[in-house]
């Protein structure tokens, strides 16, 4: 068996999203060098829709890979959609990680509401909960 | 192209020593043990081996050959053997280093656990332990020294033939896990004053699951698997008879080649880290010249091993990597945090160990084709973002 599924493979040699929004409204970074994984998202946010979403990754090949799913996930949705994002979710949508890589999704998810934090805390008005 | 550069994980086999394995396969099939003609022609056959064996390390005599399931076994049961005859002498201290293999590593783990106490000397940036720190280290209760020849992730060659004399006059016994080595650089166990040796087929062209311990005379074995008679009685079960045939044939072959095959190997492999220093922010894991002939190990700042591992696998390179993720564990190689690289740049190691049939155009094909990984991986980095933004400071 090979290590990572077709999908995992294809998102890791085909990243989506790939870059950096300058203006971006939230800004979310997880994870430190020193253990090998750092994702960084972008999101630009208009009347509560994820309208663009870049990612910047250091790491693995599913760290890749579940970043590059975890924005497809949330791009063109609504902000509360992506609220609920979970890693499962993106492990899922990978058609499964190995067990030992299960944190790589679990990242992405935190990246993602890392960046949303960074957004309401920039727009406090926004917040509904 | 395909590429397959990681000879220190392990070697294609030679035809010739395919072609000796076939015989006891087919025909001779009969269990060494066995006293009818096709038992003892096997027998006869595998005492040829060991006699060749113990001539291609330089041993004065067969009976010093044990074979084994290969490195890690052989790792093992010397160390075992020793703690044993050091136990009895009232002496239970144990001198190694910190970029030791596994095999060594989590035996001394096993043995501190049972009451012995174990020195781990630290290396020096370029991977070799320094002399003066090593003689400081002994003591009077000191029954093993266990320091390999060659290191399997940074191919830095220790001062074997110092540490041996060292034990000698000091009459510790000296154990070298020499996998990496035989069949690679000539190893004599009698200049080198080494009392132990292990050494496994697969990594100079033989078969998997077979390798051999080089014990001098006069130390006692302890067993690690019991049974019959096999091994002097010091290794219980049937032997891999067309195991040993082969890697015996492999280990003649290579021992014929080594000189012609170093040089060519060294040009290579300094071709290799030629080009691969041209890449910003990179550094040479291990010593220059210090080294094994085929290995070149880099750390690339900014990027994480495994990815760059997988897109070199896509363009046909076979490579490894000291990253935690390949290793699965959440710490880096422990090799190259020896050598003082911290964690965030040992993720970010690569590994390339040359064979014998490597090529110039290779060689030219994996520095192109890792500048440009390296380059695509950074170009989407956080790490290399920062960096570049003066965020953080560059370590290499």
């Amino acid at each position: 068996m090979a290590l990572y599924s077709e999908k995992v493979m294809d998102h890791f040699r085909n990243p989506r999203n790939v870059g950096v929004i300058e203006d971006a409204d939230g800004v979310g970074e997880v994870g430190n060098a020193k253990c090998g994984d750092i994702m960084k998202i972008y999101l630009k946010i208009k009347d509560d829709i994820i309208e663009d979403v870049k990612f910047e990754t250091f790491g693995c090949g599913s760290a890749i890979a579940s970043s590059s799913m975890a924005t497809e996930l949330i791009k063109g949705k609504p902000v509360s959609e992506a609220l609920k994002l979970t890693n499962k979710a993106v492990a899922e949508a990978l058609d499964g990680l190995p067990d030992y890589k299960m944190h790589c999704s679990v990242l992405a998810e935190e990246a993602i509401k890392n960046a949303l934090d960074d957004y309401y805390s920039k727009h406090p008005e926004k917040r509904k909960d | 192209m395909k590429v397959y550069a990681d000879n220190a994980a392990t070697t294609r086999m030679s035809k010739r020593a395919i072609k000796a394995m076939m015989p006891y396969l087919e025909e001779i099939y009969g269990n060494p043990s066995s006293l009818y003609s096709e038992g003892q022609k096997a027998k006869e056959a595998i005492e040829g081996a060991r006699e060749t064996v113990a001539r291609c390390i330089n041993g004065t005599s067969a009976r010093e050959i044990y074979f084994t399931s290969g490195g890690s076994e052989a790792d093992n049961q010397a160390i075992i053997s020793a703690a044993e005859i050091g136990k009895k002498a009232g002496k239970m201290h144990i001198v190694s280093d910190k970029i030791e293999h596994h095999a060594v590593l989590h035996t001394l783990k096993k043995l501190e656990k049972e009451g012995f106490e174990v020195t781990y000397l630290p290396v020096c940036e370029n991977g070799i332990i320094d002399l003066e720190e090593f003689e400081k280290s002994l003591r009077d209760d000191t029954c093993l020294v266990t320091v390999m020849y060659a290191n399997n992730e940074i191919g830095t060659l220790q001062p074997i033939r110092e540490i041996g004399k060292i034990c000698r006059k000091r009459g510790i016994i000296f154990h070298t896990d020499a996998v990496q080595a035989v069949g690679h650089i000539p190893v004599d166990v009698e200049k080198d004053n080494v009392d132990m040796l292990s050494a496994s087929a697969h990594k100079f062209h033989g078969p998997k699951g077979v390798g051999f311990l080089y014990a001098k005379k006069g130390i006692r074995l302890s067993n690690i698997i019991e049974g019959g008679a096999q091994e002097r009685g010091r290794r219980g079960g049937t032997e891999n008879v067309p195991g040993i045939m082969s890697m015996a044939e492999a280990l003649v072959e290579e021992t014929g080649s080594m000189e012609a095959n170093a040089e060519k190997l060294v040009y290579l492999r300094d071709r290799l880290i030629k080009g691969l220093s041209e890449i910003p922010h990179s550094a040479l894991n291990g010593d220059a010249v210090l080294r094994l002939p085929g290995n070149v190990n880099f750390c690339f700042e900014g990027i994480e091993g495994e990815s760059l591992l997988l897109l070199l696998d896509d363009k046909g390179i076979s490579a490894s990597s000291g990253s935690a993720c390949t290793s699965g564990s959440l710490d880096p190689s422990h090799v190259l945090l020896a050598i003082g690289r911290v964690h965030d740049v040992a993720h970010g190691s690569l590994r390339l160990t040359l064979g014998d049939d490597a090529t110039e155009e290779e060689v030219d094909y994996m520095i192109k084709s890792v500048k440009e990984v390296v380059g695509y991986l950074r170009n989407f980095s956080p790490v290399w973002r920062d960096l570049c933004a003066g965020k953080s400071k560059f370590i290499l």
